[in-house]
């Protein structure tokens, strides 16, 4: 079998992803299948994550895999001075495929080198979170019909924030024009704006977030602003509110607007929204279920077509 | 100044602060042959360089083009029977394996017993392999050697 490990979205061409959102869509339609029977599932969490962990999890047991691995990093090796590659070549030994959360930044590209399994990046410190960038192109792609040419607005961390670095690093296949609403302190780094220049992405920037300003918005993608982040605490108390969603600001969105956030959310969207057609974060997050369910079976060669003629569906 | 070699190699022109790291790159405190180390020698254009001498020594090209990443500007004459046959200059390798420390802390390399490993980015960058952290060549730090 051919080892497919998920490091980083950049790996993956425009073809690829539209695969894999297809993938995703056949497990939207049906997500209790036994395609994984008999494989062995690894959720090595060397740092917390409850949300991914679930998630791919959850994925994993409707399509019939078990799962072992852990969730506490406190109750690894790792704390006895093992190396992370003992850890994976020890588990790899035991499972098919590896899920990794690591709190090191490149421990997912190294782990991938060195197991004899595939190995899915849950997430490796502040440098990429693949399955989260998957499950918002498929949401995108879910309620816009299409991936080509969509204004996406991201708001809050732009600084920090893997998942808006990954968006960049994904949608530029796909002629997006980006506008960037942030505070002068999280603004997007000079490096992600060069990247956008060098591949002809259109971006605007902003440091006011109000109606009019993403009147013009297919997605308006929200980040929480974190408090640690800021050096000066005087300056994260002026502009911690001016980044919260209100639903007034909503009176001049497109119709086909959704709010995307990758959650959690702490105040970066007013609960008011919750039951507006605008707001999407929710489904987003199930969508996280069908993404993960695709990255699994393409990381383990299942294809496209073994899913299309699966003839393991239970419900 | 220094004495000529009959057989061997000589690095010119290496900026006078950069000669340990380029005697650590080569490995030189291994060699058995003469080496003749010319340190804070007056110079013309630099104003102070230094020179190293090794009798007996050829490198391969993988070996010389490391030299790059601290002194991309270095001359390297290849003597036999006291001529210079060859003379030539460094060019930064596509991709360091082990040589240069990346400077992210919480990259896995500075955490894991592994080679580093970079690709270049630009004329004057580098990549880190695993964590993407761009470094600067002039913020370059080589990885200490075990002794």
């Amino acid at each position: 079998m051919e080892k497919r490990s998920l490091v980083t979205i950049a790996d993956h061409s425009r073809e690829k992803i539209e695969y894999l959102i297809r993938m995703a869509q056949e497990f939207e339609r049906h997500p209790n299948r036994r395609l994984l029977e008999g494989r062995v599932v690894a959720t090595l969490f060397f740092e917390p994550s409850t949300r991914t962990r679930l998630s791919f999890e959850t994925a994993a047991n409707r399509l019939g895999a078990r799962v072992i691995g852990f969730a506490d990093p406190k109750v690894t090796s790792g704390t006895k001075g093992e190396t992370l590659k003992d850890t994976i070549m020890m588990v790899s030994n035991y499972a098919d495929i590896i899920v990794m959360r690591h709190y090191l930044e490149g421990a997912a590209r190294y782990a991938s080198e060195i197991a004899p399994v595939p190995i899915v990046n849950a997430g490796d410190g502040a440098n990429q979170h693949p399955s989260q960038t998957m499950l918002d192109l498929y949401t995108i792609y879910q309620t816009q019909g299409t991936l080509d040419g969509l204004d996406i607005y991201l708001v809050g961390d732009l600084k920090y924030g893997r998942t808006v670095h990954s968006m960049l690093n994904a949608m530029y296949h796909f002629g997006p024009t980006f506008h960037f609403i942030a505070p002068e302190e999280l603004a997007m780094p000079e490096m992600y704006k060069q990247f956008c220049r060098q591949h002809g992405i259109k971006y605007v920037e902003h440091t006011d977030f109000n109606a009019d300003v993403i009147a013009g918005a297919d997605i308006l993608y929200m980040t929480r602003v974190q408090r640690e982040r800021f050096t000066d605490l005087m300056e994260y108390e002026r502009v911690k509110d001016r980044y919260l969603l209100k639903l007034d600001m909503l009176s001049k969105a497109r119709p086909n607007m959704k709010i995307l956030h990758p959650l959690p959310r702490v105040n970066e969207i007013e609960y008011a929204i919750d039951d507006n057609p605008h707001a999407y974060y929710f489904q987003q997050a199930r969508n996280g279920l069908y993404a993960r369910q695709a990255l699994l079976c393409d990381a383990l060669g299942i294809t496209l077509e073994d899913i299309i003629n699966d003839s393991t569906i239970i419900d | 100044m220094v004495a000529a070699i009959e057989n061997g190699t000589v690095i010119d022109h290496i900026p006078a602060q950069k000669l340990f790291a380029v005697v650590n790159l080569l490995h030189l405190d291994q060699m058995t042959s003469a080496v003749t180390i010319g340190y804070n020698l007056p110079s013309e254009g630099m104003g102070t360089k230094s020179i190293i001498k090794m009798a007996d020594k050829f490198f391969t090209d993988e070996e010389l083009n490391q030299l790059a990443v601290v002194c991309p500007n270095l001359t390297l004459c290849i003597i036999r029977d006291y001529d210079i046959v060859e003379k030539r200059t460094v060019a930064l390798p596509d991709e360091l394996r082990g040589i240069v420390r990346c400077t992210n802390p919480k990259c896995i390399t500075n955490n894991e017993p592994m080679l580093t490993h970079f690709h270049t980015a630009g004329p004057h960058t580098l990549r880190c392999h695993y964590c993407n952290t761009l470094v600067p060549l002039d913020k370059v730090e080589l990885v200490p050697r075990k002794s």
